[in-house]
């Protein structure tokens, strides 16, 4: 549905967004990682139409960003950063103003724009003024402009930001329920979300794709996959070199209360190695867990090389 | 209607209505009224000079407009580009041009109902005397397309700068130049060192001359093609800038 092909785009000196390719197909909610300023904005401006890019293009459910800007424009809903609405009108006047835009007209209108403040739980709201609004409603009347026309691609640029928890589980489900029917893209900074709503995940850095997969294939990569914990009723003498011993492991770490995280050098083998290692030596193990390695490790060993304000 | 029509009349609406939406119409309108009738009755000696016409009421305009129109015009571009909207107007489906006219028109309309709320002027003219109706129209079709000009200018600046301020004062500057270009004074002083073209260039480019031919009552094609054009062309400059602002 949405294809993007070797986007490139350069801000004078500063290359913002360098070489990325990537394809999306309906049920792909795809989480967009990386640092401030890595290119995640960028690029989803460049996908919506809002800026130019400097090289290559993105197709849009088959309509050219570049050539059928308008066609393609039609088949998106966008939730920008900062979630910006027209401060001076009212939340019913702007929802008409874009479901006029969008096409709608007369008795279709009206159903419409009823419908999306009621998924979007903003009906109690229609009369007041955006100024007026808190931030939660405020995020929450952009999401509905951005789905108002049910479009088959969804891209939202931090949706969840400076929402209170309860919030951010509202849009959340928001997404979730819409997952099976679109192509989604959620940039965000908050790693949990990723593993709450997204299927597939790219991370960029400095203007580039850095690593892509699944969240389950990213956090393989990070350096606790495949950890083992380990809790005994007692620490004998031996047990630091007993572990570290081991083929698999690569580092042992020692924590209170007879505890110990073992990181692997070969994950898989890790988990039987200390299980054997525990019988041979008489250990009483009183707890036991792999670990299956956290996005944020992934996140951390990628993108912290070098400066990435830029 | 088609689809460009539509887009551009949701604009239009939506951007008439965000004047009303706020205080600024009215403190606009009561502006403009205020400083009109003060210009024509007290500064223009309306009573004083016994004659029932209205050569002091439209006199006054460019200079009332000077003020008033890149008030009306700062915002308009400036304003989405600072609050961000700009990002969601040009992610609709709407084209640049779409949103030029559309935003063009409704500014245009406010300062256009600001001028028909002289009406009692004319009014209190007609209950005086027998003024010459076809300078009346003539000066009311002048005022009608110089709000037009500036407001095409000012619309230009606003597009130029996120800051609502920068863009009133350029606006004011540029239309200074334009009120002035046309002025005899102004090319009388050009006419004494600089050569003929340049001269002629900039006499071209003031729009005085045109407005006080339709304040005689001179109806004529070529005044109007004139407004017209420049128009047209501050229009197209705002493409080019709002597409070159897109691509940088």
């Amino acid at each position: 549905m949405l294809t993007v092909d070797k986007l490139q785009k350069n801000f004078g000196p500063i290359d913002a967004v360098r070489n990325i390719s990537f394809d999306l197909k309906k049920g792909d909610v795809l989480g967009f990682l990386g640092p401030n300023g890595a290119g995640k904005s960028t690029t989803m401006r460049i996908i919506t139409g809002y800026l130019q890019p400097s090289g290559g293009t993105a197709t849009v459910n088959g309509f050219d960003i570049g050539k059928q800007s308008v066609a393609a424009r039609r088949q998106l809903g966008y939730l920008p950063e900062n979630a910006p609405v027209y401060q001076d009108m009212t939340v019913q006047h702007f929802l008409n103003f874009i479901a006029e835009i969008r096409g709608f007209r007369g008795n279709e209108r009206r159903r419409r724009v009823d419908r999306i403040m009621d998924i979007c739980k903003i009906e109690p709201v229609r009369r007041q003024s955006v100024d007026t609004l808190s931030k939660g409603y405020r995020q929450r009347v952009c999401f509905a402009q951005a789905i108002l026309h049910d479009p088959p691609i969804l891209i939202m640029d931090e949706p969840t930001d400076g929402l209170d928890p309860n919030q951010k589980a509202i849009v959340r489900q928001m997404i979730l329920d819409m997952a099976q029917t679109k192509a989604i893209i959620i940039s965000t900074h908050i790693l949990e979300e990723v593993d709450a709503v997204c299927n597939r995940t790219i991370i960029i850095s400095r203007g580039r794709i850095v690593a892509q997969g699944t969240p389950a294939e990213l956090k393989q990569r990070s350096p606790s996959h495949g950890a083992v914990t380990l809790e005994l009723t007692e620490t004998p003498d031996s047990v630091m070199a007993d572990l570290e011993t081991l083929p698999s492991a690569k580092r042992v770490e020692p924590a209170d209360n007879h505890c110990f995280t073992i990181y692997p050098r070969d994950p898989v083998k890790l988990f039987q190695d200390v299980m054997n290692q525990a019988r041979r030596r008489s250990w009483t193990i009183k707890s036991i867990s792999v670990k299956e390695g956290r996005l944020e490790d992934t996140f951390h060993a990628l993108t912290q090389t070098g400066d990435n304000a830029s | 209607m088609s689809e460009s029509l539509r887009h551009a009349w949701a604009i239009f609406k939506r951007e008439l209505r965000s004047y009303f939406e706020s205080p600024v119409a009215y403190v606009f309108l009561v502006v403009f009224l205020v400083m009109a009738a003060f210009l024509t009755f007290s500064v223009g000696n309306y009573y004083e000079n016994r004659q029932a016409d209205l050569r002091m009421f439209f006199f006054w305009h460019p200079w009332i407009y000077l003020l008033l129109a890149p008030a009306a015009a700062m915002r308009l571009w400036s304003e989405e580009a600072r609050s961000g909207t700009l990002e969601l107007l040009f992610t609709l489906p709407v084209t640049i041009t779409q949103a030029i006219v559309g935003k063009f028109l409704a500014a245009w309309f406010f300062l256009t109902i600001a001028l028909a709320l002289t009406a009692p002027v004319i009014i209190t003219t007609y209950y005086l005397g027998n003024p010459d109706s076809g300078v009346i129209i003539g000066g009311y079709i002048g005022s009608f397309l110089l709000a037009g000009i500036y407001l095409s200018v000012g619309m230009l600046t606003s597009a130029m700068t996120r800051n609502q301020v920068i863009s009133f004062v350029v606006a004011i500057v540029i239309l200074l130049f334009l009120l002035l270009a046309g002025w005899p004074p102004v090319t009388g002083y050009l006419v004494h060192w600089a050569p003929l073209w340049l001269v002629n260039g900039v006499a071209a480019c003031g729009f005085m001359p045109h407005f006080e031919s339709l304040q005689r009552g001179v109806i004529d094609a070529r005044n109007i093609v004139h407004a017209a054009s420049v128009m047209v062309f501050m229009l197209f400059a705002n493409r080019i800038v709002l597409e070159w602002r897109k691509s940088s």
